[in-house]
């Protein structure tokens, strides 16, 4: 699959946790490659959104989805797909770092084993591209048989990217990243998915409205539930059509 | 006025802090002082590896070996019992059990550890030796498997409890990582959860283990009472906590059975604070190890 083939299509999307309709009919085509922001203020369902693509939804109980997500040809919202597959092809990176309590090895060493491979010199080679391609070689080569945990929040976060790369995914589900950094941190991981792109398809939640601005190529506004507007990145922040955009972008809410 | 009553306040709970302090070296004390001349008048090999036990012949012998051995055997068999079952049914709880099952059975966990010792040695004793009297034709139905099987069921509670927590506490953001990077339930529960839940999940299983050595009623009732080195698991046994609640009663103040008596339980004493240390330390350890990934 080239990464210009995952994109996600999302059709007459509903989303309930019980009774509360938290998303409502979303029709939404991320293109593949590139950085798609997701906005919106806390309860917008964003985050709800994002974790129906690689069906971490599946661990809330009562939860029920209407539509469609086609991912690869396939919709992702059949409840007979194979999740584990799934989730192969979408990594994720979630709101605060969270490296197992493992050395650094063992972290990104964890994704693989669990896939079946035992081919050790297989996986001494991933181990070292995927912190490579993480930025964070150089930082612990050294130190790879150490614990995950005395590394600090910026560089867990990029293991968990790193973790992430491991596997080979084809989309990469970043769940607000950097809302426990502090900004030279979140500047390093900003530099890092504009480097993934080109090889990815990024869908990045973030509260933080300079982030999708600085990073994305297409950004989608959310509110109540609902997809308000979804375009590119310069033409939302510039010139917004519809008014709750515009009103959210110049903080007049949020 | 105010800040006399603040100090007064302090005080008092600086004395209640250091009561169980006070408690323990007042234990200490009196068993050692007790076994003094226990340890004077028999020699440390003669009652440690001693297989005689005859503590009100003339000369007595005090060869306390068959006691550990009937107290490490007990312990042992009910380890066997209580470990699975208890790992067994914190698992359950902790992963498969849905939140209706959780409700009605996590409470009955707790109540079942709060039941009285002596209530599990009256089931041991009516219900369960003559069962496996009859089921092994056997001379007697109080033996070793007996008293440890009861044991083991009456520390399943605790090993369950303890475990379970210690599950609880395995931060719910590393099982997202490892459900994100497609592992399914059984890996993650085995790679993921129960490695972080290990250090807890040890110190559940020493301090159950505390409480099966210590426990007097049960065996007293229920283990037959022959200090002998058991050859099966038939055999009956006399651990070492019943040996010091049958003579303690016999034995006068002051002879040398009453000072071997302390002896024993200042022996006891030391295992149990053995293994409260291991615990302490392990557990230790699992705070700093999980301390920040939180």
């Amino acid at each position: 699959m080239d990464t210009k083939e995952a994109g996600i299509k999302v059709s007459d999307l509903n989303f309930y946790y019980d009774k509360f309709r938290a998303l409502k009919n979303i029709n939404l085509d991320i293109p593949g490659g590139g950085i798609t922001a997701l906005i919106g203020p806390s309860g917008c369902g964003k985050s709800t959104l994002i974790r129906l693509f690689n069906r971490m939804s599946d661990l809330v109980p009562k939860t029920r989805a209407e539509g469609k997500i086609i991912l690869d040809g396939q919709n992702i919202l059949e409840p007979s797909l194979d999740v584990v597959k799934l989730r192969r092809k979408v990594g994720m990176v979630f709101q605060k770092p969270n490296p197992f309590p493992k050395t650094i090895y063992q972290n990104i060493a964890y994704g693989l084993e669990i896939g079946g491979n035992k081919d050790k010199g297989f996986i001494r080679h991933k181990v070292e591209d995927s912190l490579k391609k993480a930025a964070l070689w150089d930082d612990v080569k050294d130190r790879l048989h150490q614990s995950a945990l005395g590394m600090s929040g910026g560089q867990q976060q990029r293991l968990c990217i790193a973790r992430a790369l491991a596997v080979d995914p084809k989309v990469i589900l970043f769940d607000e990243p950097c809302a426990s950094l502090d900004p030279i941190s979140t500047a390093r991981i900003e530099e890092l998915m504009l480097g993934l792109k080109r090889n990815y398809t990024i869908i990045i939640v973030t509260h933080n409205m300079q982030q999708a601005a600085r990073t994305s190529d297409y950004t989608a506004f959310m509110y109540l539930g609902e997809l308000i507007e979804f375009g590119k990145t310069d033409r939302i922040f510039t010139v917004p059509r519809e008014k709750k955009t515009e009103e959210y972008l110049s903080g007049r809410f949020g | 006025m105010n800040s006399f009553k603040e100090k007064l306040i302090k005080r008092l709970f600086c004395i209640t802090a250091y009561a169980s302090l006070l408690f323990l070296a007042g234990i200490m004390f009196v068993l050692f002082k007790e076994s003094l001349k226990a340890l004077e008048e028999v020699s440390l090999p003669a009652f440690l590896l001693g297989r005689e036990w005859y503590p009100t012949d003339t000369p007595p012998e005090f060869g306390a070996l068959s006691l550990f051995a009937g107290s490490l055997s007990v312990s042992f068999i009910a380890v066997l019992v209580c470990v699975p079952l208890g790992l067994g049914s914190a698992l359950y709880l902790h992963e498969i059990a849905s939140e209706r099952q959780r409700k009605i059975l996590k409470p009955v966990v707790e109540i079942l550890s709060g039941v009285p010792s002596i209530i599990f040695g009256f089931f041991g004793l009516v219900v369960f030796a003559p069962l496996l009297q009859e089921m092994f034709d056997l001379p007697v139905g109080q033996c070793l498997l007996t008293a440890a099987i009861i044991l083991g069921v009456m520390t399943i509670p605790t090993i369950t409890s303890l475990s379970e927590d210690a599950l609880g506490f395995v931060p719910r953001s590393f099982k997202e990582a490892s459900y994100a990077l497609g592992a399914d339930r059984w890996q993650t529960l085995r790679r993921v959860t129960i490695p972080a839940a290990a250090s807890g999940i040890i110190t559940s299983i020493i301090m159950g283990i505390g409480r099966l050595m210590g426990e007097t009623m049960i065996v007293l009732m229920v283990a037959g009472g022959a200090a002998v080195i058991p050859d099966s698991l038939f055999s009956p046994v006399r651990p070492m906590t019943s040996t010091i609640a049958a003579e303690m009663g016999e034995a006068a103040q002051g002879t040398l059975h009453f000072s071997v008596l302390f002896e024993i339980g200042l022996l006891l004493f030391i295992i149990t604070f053995i293994l409260n240390v291991i615990s302490e330390l392990i557990s230790r350890r699992y705070r700093l190890k999980l301390g920040q990934g939180r």
